[in-house]
């Protein structure tokens, strides 16, 4: 017979609990569902995506109103439950009460409130749902300040959100550093440096007295006696399991709502779940551990055995460009050991804390991508003293010399958790793959797994990847080539890591797989050693291909092109004289002005190579680069000087940026150009970086491209000086070359760390913009030289040009 | 076998190749270590790209043109590529790349 089922609360405790149900028992329950928000069940965490910008309430609604009808449960939404009368076996809502057989408590918990004067003024909000959210985006876009207090998970997702929609904010926090109970000092001090590279304001240690105001929140007093002026004042202080209901029913109630290891509160017909309840003394505040209690809920109203047990958790934050991480116990105590890996320059910190023989804790910022792995080392206690020494560098490096990164996830355990949030493990991922499922998305409908917060993603992949094999296209951190395990990523992480600054000791290292690399990776390595050891490191001509070799264009036919620069598109009578001449002594077929503002000479001699450079360069003209994966032209319009509606000098920069730039390694090509209007003659808006002249300044693009794809560039800033411009540039290209992996154009390494990484630490954090802009600088007293110049003087150099023997002579006589 | 010496190996950079004008064609000598020179054809089988002007890495060659890879031992095209260049004896002595005059002066152009 079908009994009645109320449950109290829309949340995602209790939506796992009638996925289970619907699941195995459809028919078992006929379901009446409470919820005090006027919606269903919604992914809650993703709510600062919402606020960000980056989601939308409709991408994160979980279950929609159809679904509710379709699987004929009655929905009760937008009504509080005032009452349970557990003696009647009655529910009683605003609109009405109802008898049920089985009661479900899911009432989530509530913001905590620091009770100060003033914290009930309107304009003061809290973060638990959809409708908070909502109402700091009607803030935000009115712009101004806000004041965040509480510098924990929620605190610093709604900060970042903030932020992001344009607000100037600042976080409160009362402890010495921020998220103490996820982080330790250092990596708390790493988190605070990104975020206030963002432009957010950090203070800790700041104790709110006082939310001060006539008819709304208009500031903020600290106990120091400091006032923050606030159009918007956001509480993230913590929160408190909403047991209101169960007090007043006499339930058994601690901190929370008291459940056994079935989820059944004191009374045996009424179950409780989620972040209301309390169990063995836990309190919970993350998905994971509610996700496993919505799986025993339903069986036990099914009356299948079933226990819950705490598991340990891991957190992240999903503020992107905060790349954190933490696990288990990491406080300091006797006969725990430390290790500790710092890469101060890239912000990369990470500690491991061992017992004994396990790992019992783990912090990581900066660069999170072994995690999980760390996580599983911890959960299971495995012994790790075998691999002490290279622990601290994750899977890659365990077991020999093939580092491959894929072997890792291939060694993990099947009940290795790879879905904090879904509690999915490997072995139910692998086996809806071999069932079919695919891709991420197969994967994700059928698994839950990466459906929440994403961040496991990565992995998933992965196991799709050693699952199917070739059938599975990888769509990042795919191993450079055959010679080697390593992504681009990886690569370029190494070679700073472990300072490596000569080719051999990449290979040797890194354990290359084949002698000396191959046409594919030994590019690549080659420039990612001199963009990061311009000091040490030597360039290798054999490491690039023909082109950049020999500083010409190969052609079909095997003869070159030469492409003279001509600055900013500029050009004189006599540069025209010479590269006419030059064309008539050496029989050059063809002369084409290119797309790039400039001249090539097309179908020269490999042999005749440094004989038309040096004349060229008597004529002072230098090489344009037409073939390198560094600067090609900077495109200019006529600006100023002759346009009626120029408002800067915007062939005069051009001139001032390519003279600048002109010589350096890129990872790809880079194509600029300035444009001295709005009406942007120059295409500057499809540029790698584009300028854009406007009466009060410079507004500088980025990410533009208009070869196999086209892409319109992205504001990046906007600047009131040509210095400004030059030194943003500057930074721009270093820091693109510096990160960005070999052959991605700006607009692909954008789509991978997002502009508003770029933006933070070139825009918004001035002393790493002039840092960046001095390594570029210091790059560039190396490289910035014309290499026809340097090539054509040199005589061995010159005499590669031309064969070592003619034996068509000898073989004549 | 008669030898004819053509160059010191420091003539050719360290995997890197010259080319050698011959009656038969341009040959491209490929330094693939310290000591070690290949001597092969220098045009591709697929559209004719110059092999001299390709990245050596182990001992194979990749064309520069559309990155076929050649291995210098037998000539052979690697992977999926199906293709073969000539491959001549050749020898490094006392410093000094030598190529057998032999197989040079026995064929004739094309
Ligand atoms: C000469 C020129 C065509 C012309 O006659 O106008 C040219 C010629 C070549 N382009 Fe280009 N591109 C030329 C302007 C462009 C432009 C237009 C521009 O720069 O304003 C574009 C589109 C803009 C862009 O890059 O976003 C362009 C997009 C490409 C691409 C696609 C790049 C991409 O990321 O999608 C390639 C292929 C590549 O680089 O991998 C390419 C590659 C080539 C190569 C190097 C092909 C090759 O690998 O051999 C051609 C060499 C011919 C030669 O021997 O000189 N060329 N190429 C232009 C030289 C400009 C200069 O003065 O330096
Ligand atoms: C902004 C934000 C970000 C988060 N990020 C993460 C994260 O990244 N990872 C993670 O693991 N966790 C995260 N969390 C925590 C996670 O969302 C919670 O742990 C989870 O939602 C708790 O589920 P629940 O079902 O217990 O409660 P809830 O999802 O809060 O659901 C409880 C529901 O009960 C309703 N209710 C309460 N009282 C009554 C009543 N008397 N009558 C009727 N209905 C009632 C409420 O309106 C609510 O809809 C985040 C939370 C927030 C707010
Ligand atoms: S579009 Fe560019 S790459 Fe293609 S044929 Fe023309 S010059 Fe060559
Ligand atoms: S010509 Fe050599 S690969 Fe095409």
């Amino acid at each position: 017979m079908t009994q009645k089922l109320v449950i109290i609360g829309a949340g995602m405790a209790s939506g796992r609990v009638i996925e289970h149900l619907l699941d195995t028992a459809p028919d078992a329950y006929d379901i009446t569902l409470f919820n005090a928000e006027p919606r269903g069940n919604y992914n809650r965490i993703m709510l600062s995506p919402v606020l960000s910008g980056d989601k939308t309430y409709e991408e994160i609604v979980t279950h929609s109103d159809a679904w509710y009808a379709e699987h004929c449960i009655t929905c009760r939404f937008g009504e509080h439950v005032t009452a349970i009368d557990r003696d009647a076996k009655t529910v009683t809502g605003e609109n009405g009460t109802v008898s049920y057989d089985k009661l479900v408590i899911a009432t989530g918990s509530a913001p905590f409130i620091i009770p100060v004067p003033g914290h009930d003024l309107p304009g003061v909000i809290s973060y638990r749902d959809l409708d908070d959210t909502n109402a700091m985006i009607d803030a935000a876009a009115k712009g101004g300040k806000a004041v965040v207090i509480g510098g924990g998970l929620l605190g610093l997702e709604a900060a970042a959100g903030l932020k992001e929609r344009g607000m100037d904010v600042t976080v409160l926090h009362l402890m010495g550093h921020l998220m103490e109970r996820q982080l330790d000092e250092a990596a708390g001090y790493l988190l605070r440096k990104d975020l206030e590279a963002r432009g957010i304001i950090v203070k800790t240690q700041a104790s709110t007295k006082a939310i001060l105001g006539e008819d709304r929140a208009e500031a903020v007093l600290l106990e120091s006696g400091e006032t923050l002026g606030a159009d918007l004042v956001v509480m993230a202080v913590g929160i408190r399991p909403e047991t209101r209901l169960a007090n007043d029913a006499h339930l058994a109630v601690a901190r929370g709502i008291e459940v056994n290891a079935q989820m059944q509160t004191s009374d045996p017909d009424v179950y409780a779940l989620g972040e209301c309840v309390e169990f063995d003394g836990h309190l919970f505040g993350l998905v994971a551990p509610l996700y496993d209690q919505a799986k025993v809920l339903a069986d036990s109203l099914l009356e299948r055995p079933n226990a819950f047990v705490v598991k340990e958790l891991a957190t992240k934050l999903k503020v992107t460009g905060c790349d954190l991480f933490s696990a288990g116990d990491f406080a300091e105590g006797e006969g725990r050991e430390d290790i500790v890996f710092r890469d101060p320059a890239r912000g990369i910190y990470k500690r491991l804390v061992i017992e004994g023989d396990r790992l019992v804790g783990a912090v990581m910022y900066g660069d999170t991508a072994d995690g999980s792995w760390f996580f599983g080392l911890i959960k299971d206690g495995t012994d790790i003293d075998e691999m002490r020494e290279t622990l601290i560098f994750g899977p890659a490096f365990q077991g020999g010399a093939s580092a491959d990164p894929l072997s890792a996830v291939a060694a993990l355990p099947l009940d290795a958790e790879i879905c904090g949030c879904n509690g999915v493990c490997k072995g139910t991922i692998v086996e809806a793959i071999e069932g079919g499922a695919t891709d991420l998305g197969a994967v994700k409908a059928t698994t839950k797994a990466s459906a929440s917060c994403g961040t496991c993603t990565g992995l998933v992949e992965q196991l799709l990847q050693v699952t199917l094999g070739d059938d599975f296209q990888m769509p990042q951190a795919q191993p450079i080539c055959g010679c080697t395990g390593h992504s681009h990523d990886d690569l370029r992480r190494l070679i700073k890591s472990k300072e490596l600054k000569s080719q051999a000791a990449v290979w040797q290292e890194l354990g290359w797989t084949t002698l000396n690399g191959c046409h594919v990776c030994r590019p690549a390595v080659n420039y990612y050693l001199l963009a990061d050891w311009p000091l040490e490191y030597r360039d290798d001509p054999q490491s690039r291909f023909v082109n950049e070799r020999k500083h010409a264009n190969i052609q079909k036919d095997g003869t070159f092109s030469v492409v003279p620069r001509m600055w900013g598109g500029i050009t004189t009578p006599d540069e025209l004289r010479a590269i006419a001449d030059a064309a008539d002594k050496y029989d050059v077929p063809t002369v084409k002005v290119t797309g790039g503002q400039r001249i090539d000479l097309l179908g020269v001699k490999g042999e005749d190579l440094p004989s038309i450079w040096g004349d060229l360069n008597r004529a002072g003209l230098v090489s344009g680069h037409a073939y390198s994966k560094g600067l090609r032209t900077v495109k200019t319009c006529v600006g100023t000087d002759h346009c009626r509606f120029g408002t800067q000098d915007s062939t005069g920069l051009g001139i001032k940026l390519e003279k600048h730039l002109w010589g350096s390694w890129t990872p790809h090509k880079l194509k600029l150009a300035v444009s001295g209007c709005p009406r942007n003659c120059a295409e500057a808006t499809c540029k790698d970086i584009g300028v854009v002249c406007v009466d009060s300044g410079y507004e500088i693009h980025v990410g533009g491209a208009a070869g196999m794809e086209i892409r319109g560039t992205e504001l990046l800033c906007k600047v009131a000086t040509e210095e400004e411009a030059i030194e943003v540039i500057s930074a721009m290209t270093q820091i693109y070359r510096e990160n960005a992996r070999y052959l991605d154009r700006i607009y692909k390494w954008l789509d991978r760390v997002g502009l508003d990484w770029v933006k933070a630490q070139i825009v918004d954090d001035v002393e790493n913009r002039k840092a960046l802009a001095e390594r570029f600088q210091l790059s560039q007293s190396i490289y910035r030289k014309d290499p026809w110049a340097e090539h054509a003087k040199d005589s061995t150099t010159r005499a590669q040009y031309a064969p070592v023997a003619n034996l068509t002579l000898e073989a004549a006589e | 076998m008669n030898w004819i010496d053509i160059c010191h190996i420091d003539d050719i950079p360290l995997r890197g190749a010259r080319v050698v004008k011959t009656p038969l064609g341009c040959i491209g000598l490929f330094r693939t270590g310290e000591a070690e020179v290949f001597a092969a054809a220098d045009s591709c089988p697929h559209k004719g790209g110059p092999l001299s002007e390709g990245i050596v890495h182990g001992q194979s060659v990749t064309c520069p043109l559309h990155n076929w890879v050649f291995d210098l031992n037998t000539g052979e095209a690697q992977g999926a590529d199906e293709g073969r260049i000539e491959t001549f004896p050749v020898q490094v002595e006392g410093g000094r790349v030598l190529i057998a005059e032999a197989v040079l002066g026995k064929r004739r152009a094309a």
